[in-house]
């Protein structure tokens, strides 16, 4: 029976997540957010901590809600709408990683932690190359008797200076492998990025000479792209749930400001320069729903097209909110470039989104590569 | 969330596919709208549909009494999605199907309905629109074609335009003003008009395709019963929108536009130019992916918008946004080939070295059709703005 939509359950959700972070995260908490050292709001995840989001996904016996990927991108895309700050995304991968492929130990040690609310988790993959290729990493794990040395450095990294758990894609002799490293370890260096978006902390990681025991490793050494693979396709389900959200809100804040706005002794929503540019804008958004829908219900229903459809996901989802977000400022006119006036937090997150996780050209090309074009 | 079909939805899907196996023409494949105007081609068309309908695989959704199955929407749903697949050829009487039928059945009378549908169904009868009229195209409710009471009759004067079919067509569904004082939305009535009156004159037209896929239609003193009024006196406006919604449905065809694209892949891989396929130059690649990705769009939310439908969900702009969508997407994929085509795509039909018969420079001026009639994207721009984001009205003279 063909059924593409929302149960009762995750509708429900999705109506107390908005409720909830209409009421918990408006943009006075945003830009207050801002110019915290740290990036996040302690009361806001300490709530959303208490709601089991933190967990999401994780099985009921660790201590998690047990669901799965798309109500994540429910979320998600409530947290985008809200241009909610912090590293919620980076916990989850790490979370989702640990899931797959951590050890016992690894799991005890993490999890409780990061269901908490308290230890954030991050993901550093990138470097200077900015190659999204799972097995681009130079930064180099040597082995030691009782574990690895880690030396390199990791850039544009979500979520850092804040978060205390860094999973760092690395190159052992065997080949691509990931290892769990504590930011409080002696030898890692982070450096926060300046970047244009408010909302957001994007940092740089140093590794000189840092000691990962044995259970730094997680997974099979010489086989970190596969799961890396994997965490990279979620990570863009994730970020293409939170530009679907974010989409949404410029959209409507567009449309509030045409209905609302004089010009000429009319509304400027009365004219078809405007209507007719609301209208694009809605037919580029609403359809969007759909690609994360099917993304997050691959990644967990339907392994073989999860790739596939995480790559169209992303690759329409961030262009498609940049480019949203650039016509609501056009439709506010001047105000729309005020510092003051709140749109420009979405229209700068907008650009991380676009290229966070692979941008648009590299999904394409890959969505081609697998297609066999 | 589900996407794969119930044992009895694939049981159903295999007798479908088993049977438009055995009984799709091979000589009609992929047949279109255009080609009918020859009365052989014409008699196969109809032929077609009568064999489709005897198969019980036309307008499922149907009351029972009215030929139909009353069956749900999936039914029909993958019986479409077969016909494509199988390439069967178009149905010719789909205006009636799709346009004339639900509106009886919603708003016409007991003897209109027992008099139309069952030749609506079988081919019997082929039916034409008359909306549009030279000074009456986006502004349809502008129209002033009119109809005036004497007896038991109206007396139809005017001209309508753009009207496909009518050139074989053996009625015509037709908005006519009935009171010239009324606002112009409301002296509007709809008109069931039988295409052998006297005093009706049918000008074929030929579009840019080269085809007479259209016509003009002038009215002359034409005799139409008051029997033939569909919903009422000056509520044609209303009975006429419905029949809106249920055309921009049709044009939404998800699995034509997927074989659309596999063609143009197909195209890509195997056509280039200095002996390199089109598929391996990396901006090709770009917008060969962005076009998947507004395919499997549209496919994902056909999906979504057929769950809203089988949950009763109101629709809403769906329409509208459907027609924006598919009909700009048809026009790309097209427009694509031709530029993957380079020297070889303004190439006619029946050049020695025309690619895939021609198809793509046709398909690319036909599409540009469609983006215009039903409804130009403009319009529809106009329905999503207002009906859908609520944007303030259009100022319009009273």
């Amino acid at each position: 029976m063909i059924d593409f939509g929302l149960s009762e359950e995750q509708e429900a959700l999705q109506r107390a997540a908005r409720e909830f972070l209409g009421r918990e995260c408006p943009p006075a908490l945003v830009r207050e957010t801002a110019n915290t050292p740290d990036g996040i709001p302690g009361a806001l995840y300490a709530k959303m901590a208490e709601l089991g989001w933190m967990g999401l996904v994780v099985p009921e016996a660790e201590g998690g809600l047990g669901l799965g990927v798309l109500e994540l991108a429910l979320v998600l895309e409530e947290l985008g709408r809200v241009a909610a700050p912090g590293p919620f995304l980076g916990s989850q991968l790490v979370t989702a990683a640990l899931l797959r492929a951590g050890t016992r130990t690894q799991r005890r040690t993490w999890l409780p932690r990061l269901l908490a609310g308290e230890t954030f988790g991050a993901l550093a993959y990138l470097e200077e190359s900015d190659t999204h290729d799972p097995a681009g990493s130079t930064l180099r794990a040597r082995r030691t008797r009782d574990g690895y040395r880690l030396n390199g450095r990791k850039l544009f990294v979500l979520g850092l200076p804040g978060a205390h758990v860094v999973l760092v894609a690395a190159r052992t002799p065997r080949g691509p492998s990931l290892f769990l490293v504590e930011a409080a370890t002696p030898g890692v260096r982070l450096r926060p990025a300046e970047t244009i978006d408010l909302t957001r902390r994007v940092g740089e990681v140093e590794l000189r000479d840092v000691a990962a025991g044995r259970d730094g490793l997680l997974g099979r050494e010489g086989e970190g792209a596969n799961l890396l693979t994997r965490l990279l396709d979620l990570g863009a389900v994730g970020i293409a749930a939170d530009s679907l959200g974010g989409a949404e809100r410029v959209l409507e804040m567009a449309v509030e400001y045409a209905k609302a706005r004089e010009q000429f002794g009319r509304k400027i929503g009365s004219f078809q320069a405007i209507k007719h540019m609301a209208a694009e804008m809605a037919a580029d958004v609403e359809p969007t729903r759909s690609l994360v829908w099917y993304a997050a219900y691959a990644s967990d229903h339907r392994p073989r097209e999860a790739a596939r459809a995480a790559a169209i996901a992303k690759a329409r989802l961030g262009e498609v909110y940049s480019r949203t977000a650039e016509r609501s400022v056009q439709i506010h006119g001047g105000i729309g470039f005020t510092w003051e006036h709140d749109l420009h937090l979405w229209f700068k997150r907008a650009r991380w989104n676009q290229v966070a996780f692979g941008d648009p050209t590299f999904h394409r090309e890959r969505l081609a590569t697998i297609d066999g074009y | 969330m589900d996407l794969t079909y119930s044992p009895a939805e694939r049981t159903f899907q295999h007798a479908v596919r088993t049977w438009l196996k055995r009984n799709v023409p091979k000589r009609q494949r992929d047949e279109r709208p255009m080609e009918w105007g020859d009365p052989r081609r014409l008699a196969q068309a109809k032929a077609w549909q009568r064999r489709v309908y005897e198969a019980g695989y036309l307008a499922l959704a149907w009351p029972a009494e009215y030929g139909g199955q009353g069956a749900d929407v999936m039914r029909q749903t993958i019986v479409n999605e077969e016909m494509v697949r199988a390439r069967a050829p178009g149905l010719i009487g789909l205006m009636g199907v799709q346009m004339v039928g639900p509106t009886l059945i919603q708003h016409g009378t007991e003897v209109q309905r027992r008099r139309h549908l069952p030749k609506i169904l079988t081919a019997e009868e082929i039916w034409c629109q008359g909306y549009s009229e030279p000074g009456a195209g986006s502004d349809l409710a502008s129209l002033r074609t009119r109809a005036e009471r004497d007896g038991d009759d109206f007396v139809v004067n005017g001209q309508k335009v753009w009207t496909s079919n009518a050139q074989f067509a053996d009625w015509m569904f037709c908005l006519v003003r009935t009171d010239p004082e009324a606002r112009k939305h409301a002296g509007i009535s709809y008109l069931l008009i039988d295409m052998k009156s006297p005093g009706i004159t049918v000008r074929p037209l030929v579009q840019m395709t080269g085809d007479a896929g259209f016509n003009e239609v002038f009215f002359e003193d034409v005799r139409v019963p008051q029997a033939n009024l569909v919903g009422g006196l000056n509520n044609g406006w209303q009975v006429a929108n419905a029949t809106l919604a249920h055309e921009r449905n049709m044009l939404g065809a998800t699995t034509r536009t997927q074989q659309t694209f596999q063609s143009l892949v197909r195209l890509a891989r195997t056509h280039g130019r200095g002996g390199r396929p089109a598929s391996a130059d990396p901006v090709v690649r770009q917008q060969l992916a962005d076009l998947a990705i507004r395919v499997e769009t549209m496919k994902l939310e056909a999906y979504r918008q057929l769950t809203d439908t089988l949950r009763g969900r109101p629709s809403g702009i769906a329409a509208s946004l459907n027609k924006l969508i598919t009909t700009e997407l048809n026009h790309d994929l097209a427009r694509t080939a031709l530029d993957i085509l380079g020297s070889y795509g303004p190439l006619g039909r029946r050049d020695a070295r025309v690619r895939d018969r021609g198809i793509w420079p046709l398909d690319y001026m036909f599409s540009l059709g469609l983006i215009i009639g039903g409804g130009t994207s403009q319009i529809q721009k106009n329905i999503i703005a207002e009906r859908g984001l609520g944007l303030p009205r259009e100022v319009r003279p009273a």
